[in-house]
């Protein structure tokens, strides 16, 4: 019987676990490269680099676009007050934004606060007829990140794990940094890897980037000098006597494997990706000196060096109280910081590989509860919403679908959130139809098939 | 060349593997003893005899140091503090292992634990996707907790989850049929197979899981006046009013046996009968091997929740004679941990003195595994003597937890907490084993070697302060923290090494300590069960 009969190689989502430990005999019989090989998949060379890998991945088709930057307004921002304004249907819907902005794409008009965006409106498109009908936090942002209901046993990953699992594992991705980040918090109210597991969950960055420095958790320590995280690391190395006794242990080789790719990022130069602080102090500003806008420079800095995902996770959309109070503020933090990064990847060439999309878990309702306690709130809205999606292949300029008179209710061309979600799939050369292989064996399909009941509007092919 | 091979990293790898590629000669110090396995109870026996016939020699009994941190996180997921440490260690009772079982089984750290564990069986989470809300979920651990804490017999234990009525609020475990995303008869068909009988219904045909689902087609859930309380109870024609159809009159166990179900019973209490049955060929076999999973990390059918006929028992002799046991003892949880603490086989150190890559799926030595996530988390919190926030921002008002608490006894999955997600707390969506993961990510290990989170408590945590002010007797200092995180005194030979490192002055410095902290938190030894 050959050694390798005698190990079984169990592969699932999280990639090849080795069932069996290797004997220290077989082991050496086999010789450790073919051992090593055995243990870390498909090229029989050691992914230093590899976040996370599957030898039963499908290829991908060749795509439009490389990266993903997502800007998750958290809460669900209100469509009347910026991308779908109202200004006909009165008060009691517009409140005090009664004056939309022309932009630079005739026949095309936005909030008044959002003057940089007029200036680029030819640069990204607006769907303003995105719809779920779901009012509740949780239910409607696994649906608009997942493109799926919960309840049928299976808890399906968001957009962004997905894009790692496709394209943030080698030979494709050899980048230092984790494929998939989040700036700066996880959401938290749902896994965003679902059944991938947390191989596949985004990096957090945690800290603030508009502080300096921006303390990157694990990564940017300040205090701890590089001598002496080497000499740490020696000590670290000298000490551990069970990893030296069972050097030959999948379970040693993984935190051996987990450890380098560690030093990589705190002893090497691609930690100083996540560093604003090297921007001009000009580009800074243009961006904001806020936690939103400097996270879209940050997110442009990831994109450049070939980070995969990025969410920046925008909290503060949900606003049942004092809503006009709360935009004022709100507003042009987003305006300037958004505008800056699409004119930025445009600038720099990057726009094109690039998807920007921009959306919360739903709409807010258009009427205006004027009443104590709200005091000229919006509540949850499902049945309509907009989402602005810019580069990777998408078409600038344009507005898909239309709501009615006061934004209550989509009445043209809906929008499913599973369609702009296999939209992106299909500019990132990720088959919407293929199937990935659930923790229990079986495949499950990126996006519903369409007879499943699944409602679609189909992909978007008038802006792609 | 893309990625190039490290040529040092290999070579060391190789250098191991060539000093170790023979039985190890001498027991590994500080990690076996000198005893050789021998036969103590009768699992030792029936496995013995499957080495004998697989060539596989065992590896030697762990040492006293090993035991001891193994049993406490195994047992009641909680780290040996200095003081137990030293006093076990210097215990020359021969029976102290036997002793510190039984002390372990009666702390109430072992009811803490073990409703963190059956709570991702049984998906205690107030929210999405399962939707229990705060109020349910404190009374269904309150529940467990006390069922486990009083050691209630099995049968029983199952019985109350499947027979109870009432308030979700008031009667803990009528949440057992809210725990699910799927609350029509079939969906919790579903969940109590894979719950009780370790089974997925999967690839069941229709028939089989239809008539199964009968037998729950007439649980009613009312809402009442108060917000998010709901009457789980017996309402012969629940159901009938949403489905318009009459509910079925005749059900199927899963062995294949058609009932008329009895107009004057709860139709969950004919299925209880049938389940909880000694002769029931599923109850008792995925209770103890579940608990065998829990303990080796691995099933002696695995994965524990998919028994099936191709699914087969490395060693069936060892679960029937657990099965009898569990049976003959009233049905008591405790008599199996004991059982299988107590047996050799339980105390073999993980260095495996086999050639033979079976040896693990037969138990000869003990498997590494990273720490819990809860575990991991409380574990840095005693040693340095510091604490977490956790909270839940749903629903409002905000679920505030006191400061202090264990991460062990948090029994919501909704609580928020970024360390627990990223070392792979889990979810609790659909209660499989595998929602639990345990592999070291690159993530974790920054985290663990570089976080301002983890950096802070080893240089501000005021459970190590003696540490970080004690600079004049070294060996002194040393000991003490070798005693506090890993549970052992330091061997000479580390002591060389931290001499070495320290050569150049006779007394510590605050650095030094804490960069001795830090290695031996980041240490294998210390981030694994082993």
């Amino acid at each position: 019987m050959s050694d390798v009969a005698n190990t079984h190689v169990v592969l699932n989502a999280e990639g090849p676990q080795l069932s069996t430990r290797l004997s220290r005999r077989a082991a050496l019989k086999r010789g450790i490269f073919g051992a090593l090989a055995l243990y870390l998949g498909r090229s029989g060379v050691l992914p230093r680099h590899a976040w996370a890998f599957d030898p039963t991945l499908p290829a991908t088709k060749p795509a439009k676009a490389k990266a993903v930057i997502q800007i998750w307004m958290w809460g669900g921002p209100p469509h009347l007050d910026t991308f779908d304004p109202k200004p006909e249907a009165g008060s009691d819907y517009c409140g005090p934004f009664t004056s939309p902005i022309a932009t630079n794409v005739s026949g095309i008009r936005i909030n008044e606060l959002l003057t940089e965006l007029a200036k680029i409106a030819d640069k990204y498109s607006l769907i303003r007829s995105m719809t779920h009908g779901v009012n509740a936090h949780e239910t409607a942002s696994y649906l608009v990140q997942t493109g799926r209901m919960p309840g049928d046993r299976i808890v399906y990953p968001a957009v962004g794990a997905v894009v790692a699992y496709f394209k943030g594992q080698p030979p494709e991705y050899e980048g230092l940094i984790p494929p998939y980040i989040v700036l700066t918090e996880p959401q938290g109210r749902f896994s965003e890897a679902g059944f991938l597991g947390p191989r596949f969950k985004p990096f957090a960055t945690g800290g603030d980037p508009a502080r300096t420095p921006f303390t990157v958790e694990g990564i940017v320590t300040p205090g701890v000098t590089v001598a002496r995280q080497k000499s740490r690391r020696e000590l670290l190395q000298n000490l551990d006597l069970l990893r030296q006794v069972m050097g030959d242990d999948p379970q040693i080789q993984e935190i051996k494997q987990a450890e380098e790719q560690a030093y990589d990022l705190i002893l090497g130069t691609s930690g100083k990706a996540f560093d604003p602080s090297e921007e001009p102090q000009e580009v800074r500003e243009k961006y904001g000196t806020t936690t939103f806008g400097q996270s879209c420079l940050v997110a442009r800095r990831m994109v450049e060096r070939g980070v995969r995902y990025i969410t920046i996770n925008y909290k503060g959309w949900d606003t049942h109280k004092e809503n006009f109070v709360v935009m004022r503020r709100k507003l042009p933090e987003f305006d300037r910081g958004l505008a800056s990064l699409i004119q930025d990847l445009a600038d720099r060439g990057l726009l094109d590989s690039t998807i920007v999309w921009c959306c919360g878990e739903f709409g807010r309702t258009p009427k205006i509860a004027w009443e104590a306690p709200w005091n000229g709130g919006r509540h949850h809205y499902g049945p309509a919403f907009s989402a602005l999606v810019a580069g990777g292949g998408f078409k600038g300029g344009h507005v898909v679908g239309a709501t009615d008179r006061t934004g209550s209710e989509v009445k043209d061309r809906p929008v499913h959130p599973t369609d702009l979600i296999a939209s992106m799939y299909e500019l990132l050369g990720i088959d919407p139809g293929t199937t990935i292989r659930h923790p229990q064996g079986y495949m499950v399909r990126l996006i519903p098939e369409p007879e499943n009941g699944a409602t679609s509007g189909g992909l978007l092919r008038e802006i792609m | 060349m893309r990625n190039p091979v490290p040529i040092g990293f290999l070579l060391a790898a190789l250098t191991v593997t060539a000093t170790f590629a023979a039985i190890p000669p001498e027991p590994v110090e500080p990690f076996d003893s000198n005893q050789e396995f021998s036969v103590r109870n009768r699992i030792d026996e029936l496995l013995a005899a499957r080495w004998k016939e697989q060539g596989i020699t065992p590896a030697l009994i762990c040492s006293d140091a090993v035991f001891l941190r193994r049993v406490y996180l195994d047992l009641i997921g909680t780290l040996p503090t200095e003081s137990e440490a030293r006093k076990f260690l210097e215990d020359r009772d021969p029976r102290k292992r036997e002793r510190l079982i039984d002390e372990l089984l009666n702390r109430p750290e072992y009811a803490d634990y073990w409703t963190m564990r059956w709570g991702d069986v049984l998906r205690i989470k107030a929210e999405f996707p399962i939707n229990l809300w705060p109020n349910a979920v404190q009374a269904y651990n309150r529940w467990l907790y006390s069922s486990l804490a009083r050691n209630k017999p099995y049968d029983q234990f199952v019985r109350e989850l499947l027979t109870s009525s009432g308030s979700n609020f008031r009667v803990g475990p009528v949440n057992f049929y809210r725990a699910t995303q799927d609350r029509s008869p079939k969906g919790i068909a579903q969940v109590v197979a894979l719950t009780f009988m370790g089974v997925r219904t999967d690839q069941w045909p229709r028939e089989k899981l239809e008539g199964m689902a009968a037998f729950f087609s007439q649980i009613s859930f009312k809402p009442t006046m108060e917000w998010k309380e709901e009457i789980v109870s017996w309402d012969p024609y629940a159901g009938s009013a949403a489905t318009q159809q009459a509910p079925p009159r005749e059900a199927m166990f899963p062995d294949g046996v058609k009932i008329q179900l009895p107009a004057d019973r709860d139709p969950r209490q004919v299925f209880a009968d049938w389940l909880i049955s000694p002769k029931n060929p599923w109850f008792a076999k995925n209770a103890v091997n579940r608990i065998w999973y829990w303990l080796f990390g691995r099933g002696i059918i695995h994965e524990p929740d998919d028994i099936r006929d191709d699914n087969p028992a490395v060693a069936p002799e060892v679960l029937s004679y657990l099965e009898s046991e569990l049976v003959r003892s009233g049905w008591d949880l405790k008599h199996i941990y004991r059982l299988i603490c107590n047996s050799a086989t339980y105390q073999l150190s993980c260095i495996s003195r086999s050639q033979n890559p079976q040896a693990s799926i037969y138990f000869a030595y003990y498997p590494m595994r990273r720490l819990d996530a809860e575990v991991l988390i409380d574990a840095i919190c005693q040693i340095t003597g510091t604490s977490e926030e956790y909270w839940s921002m749903v629903p409002e008002p905000y679920t505030i937890i006191p400061q202090g608490e264990r991460a062990i006894r948090l029994g919501d999955a909704s609580i928020t907490s970024a360390f627990l997600e990223l070392f792979g707390r889990p979810p609790r969506d659909v209660g499989l084993v595998s929602e639990r993961t345990n592999r070291m990510t690159a993530s974790q290990r920054l985290h663990l070697l570089n976080s301002s989170h983890i950096l802070r408590k080893i240089e501000e945590g005021p459970g190590l302060e003696w540490a970080r002010t004690s600079y004049a007797n070294p060996r002194q200092t040393v000991t003490r923290l070798y005693l506090t995180i890993l549970s052992r005194y330091p061997t000479e030979k580390e002591w060389q090494i931290l001499k070495q490192t320290t050569a150049k002055s006779s007394r510590l410095s605050r650095e030094m300590v804490v960069d001795l902290i830090w290695a031996l938190m980041n240490s294998t030894e210390f981030l694994y069960r082993h």
